[in-house]
């Protein structure tokens, strides 16, 4: 295990310069989610057009691999449609969870999370920003929670 | 006068080391580096001894039976007993309840005192500091009897407002339940100030020692308090084991909080009657292999003197403090001016769980989170803190890898 395969540099620089950092106003979706464990807290903010995410917002403070993983996340759903963002967090959740997954071509900048996987305590702030998207998208009001 | 420039460490560390067997270890290649005291420490080769020497040779329930390994197993049970009554100075040990630890010797407090003492609109004074072991077993007494939580400010150091807290109490103070010794900030409490107040108003006063029995010598006579909690885990001892120390008189006129075998005198299907303390608080078979254990960690801190790992632990936060200021970044969090040997911290444009993670590479052990202290991190307003946790066993030496590898996480995300 090396420090340097968790902390890429495309993880350092998301976690400095985290793109779609803000939020967005009404009618978009919003949903917030918590690792009580470091305490990381995020609020995701979704646009649907139709089926399409047009637009997609997150803030909150966390660890670099939980806003890392937030802004690649961002950058990787805006302008697909939510069942390609939901086969996108099928790949992702390997990524993180499972030694032998690959990592396809269609992860792009995703695949920095491989790392990840090296470091079990790790895994949940990097899914944490997933499972709030994905609330959002159901139009949940109930905070998520990893634990 | 000159003063003599010390030569050595008070402590004989290296022969101190070699007790704990745990530490000869290498995590991810590296010598541990445990400074994670503060959620609990490692025992040493004495303990680990007496847990396994009980179960070799002298295991058997206690208090039942009349054959020889029962009697053994009931003199060691209660000899540990007398140890623990000896180390707070307790008068007496039906003064003694052996519990789980501090979480449960909190709740059995405020479940079977508060059950009985508490009516709506009663007050509980807690502090801003408290853990939640001293938060949540009262938010429930008060759920289920209408009483409220009056909770005492902290100043920016992290102590204890002394003012607002001898204001807080009035008619309605039932109880004062606070820490010895911040977990989160180090903070060592007033206490006797604590209790002078509340004493002079006739409130008894609750203190949780998990984090005080470990470094400094605890007398409940002279602290004068009523109950006292605390762990055997942070004290060099077994998990699974703990105790409440609590004034006779006051155990004497509650009510049990569990039932089964051990705690009772008689029973019948008209009712059953209670034992005498403490047994009337320790409803089954007790953890004497704990109890064992905890007692021969006490032989073993009285072995080297609270006093003498007091100042070592002392040196030991002085120099990690210094070091640790001098990090580009690095605010310590809670500066009071009394405080236990544990260091939190925060480090500008590195989350602490990112320098848990980095520093465990390293094969250094620290806790990072918000330490079971909620309303501290919302105080300082931080989501979490990273916080390094002396024990006697550490050395300026370890402390010198914490500074470099918290360098060496701040070039990382330069
Ligand atoms: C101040 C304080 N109180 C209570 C506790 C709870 O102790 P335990 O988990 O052993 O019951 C702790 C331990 O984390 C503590 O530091």
């Amino acid at each position: 295990m090396d420090l340097k395969d968790l902390y890429r540099d495309v993880i350092l620089d998301h976690n400095k310069r985290p793109r779609n950092f803000g939020t967005l106003p009404p009618p978009a979706h919003e949903a917030r989610g918590h690792n009580p464990l470091c305490g990381d807290q995020l609020t995701v903010y979704v646009e649907l057009d139709g089926d399409v995410i047009r637009d997609l917002r997150f803030e909150g403070k966390g660890c670099a691999i939980s806003v890392a993983s937030a802004s690649l996340m961002s950058e990787a759903v805006k302008g697909r449609s939510r069942a390609d963002a939901n086969a996108l967090y099928e790949q992702v959740h390997d990524l993180l969870t499972r030694q032998d997954a690959p990592s396809p071509p269609s992860l792009g900048k995703l695949a920095a999370l491989q790392g990840v996987r090296e470091f079990p305590a790790r895994v949940k702030c990097a899914s944490l920003c997933w499972h709030t998207l994905n609330a959002a998208l159901e139009g949940g009001v109930a905070p998520v929670s990893t634990e | 006068m000159a003063v003599a420039p010390r030569l050595a460490p008070p402590l004989d560390l290296e022969r101190l080391r070699a007790d704990f067997p745990i530490l000869q270890q290498r995590v991810h290649g590296k010598p541990l580096v445990y400074l994670d005291n503060g959620a609990s420490a490692q025992r040493p080769r004495a303990v680990l001894d007496a847990e396994r020497r009980y179960g070799e040779q002298f295991h058997a329930n206690v208090h039942r039976g009349v054959h020889w390994l029962s009697q053994q197993a009931t003199d060691l049970f209660e000899g540990a007993r007398e140890r623990v009554r000896r180390f707070l100075n307790a008068r007496s040990t039906k003064e003694i309840v052996f519990t789980r630890g501090t979480t449960e010797s909190i709740n059995l407090v405020a479940q079977s005192w508060g059950g009985v003492n508490l009516r709506p609109g009663d007050e509980i004074v807690i502090s801003w500091l408290e853990h939640h072991a001293n938060i949540v077993p009262w938010q429930l007494a008060c759920e289920r009897t209408g009483a409220r939580l009056r909770v005492v400010p902290i100043d920016r150091r992290g102590e204890l407002d002394l003012d607002a807290y001898r204001a807080s109490l009035g008619e309605r103070t039932r109880l004062v339940a606070m820490s010895h010794v911040s977990n989160a900030l180090g903070t060592v409490m007033p206490v006797r100030e604590i209790v002078a107040a509340a004493r002079a108003r006739g409130v008894p006063v609750l203190l949780d020692g998990a984090q005080a029995v470990p470094h400094l010598r605890v007398d409940v006579q002279a602290l004068d308090c009523d109950f006292y909690a605390f762990s055997g885990h942070k004290l060099y001892g077994p998990t699974g084991i703990g105790v409440l120390y609590g004034r006779e008189a006051l155990l004497e006129a509650m009510p049990p909080w569990q039932g089964g075998g051990d705690m009772i005198r008689t029973v019948s299907f008209e009712g059953s009657t209670w034992n005498d303390l403490p047994y009337k608080f320790e409803a089954g078979t007790p953890n004497m292999t704990g109890a064992i254990g905890l007692a021969a960690a006490m032989d073993y801190v009285d072995g080297i003197g609270l006093e003498r790992i007091g100042a070592w632990e002392h040196e030991l936060l002085e120099y990690a403090t210094a070091k640790l200021q001098a990090v580009p970044g690095l605010t310590i969090v809670g500066q009071a001016r009394d405080k236990a040997s544990l260091v939190s911290f925060v480090m500008d444009g590195v989350h602490p769980h990112d320098l848990g993670t980095i520093l465990d590479q390293d094969g250094i052990a620290i806790r990072t989170g918000h330490h079971c202290a909620m309303p501290v991190m919302t105080f300082f307003d931080v989501p979490a803190t990273a916080r390094a946790s002396f024990a006697f066993y550490n050395t300026r030496a370890e402390i010198d890898r914490l500074v470099a590898a918290l360098h060496g996480a701040r070039e990382m995300f330069g």
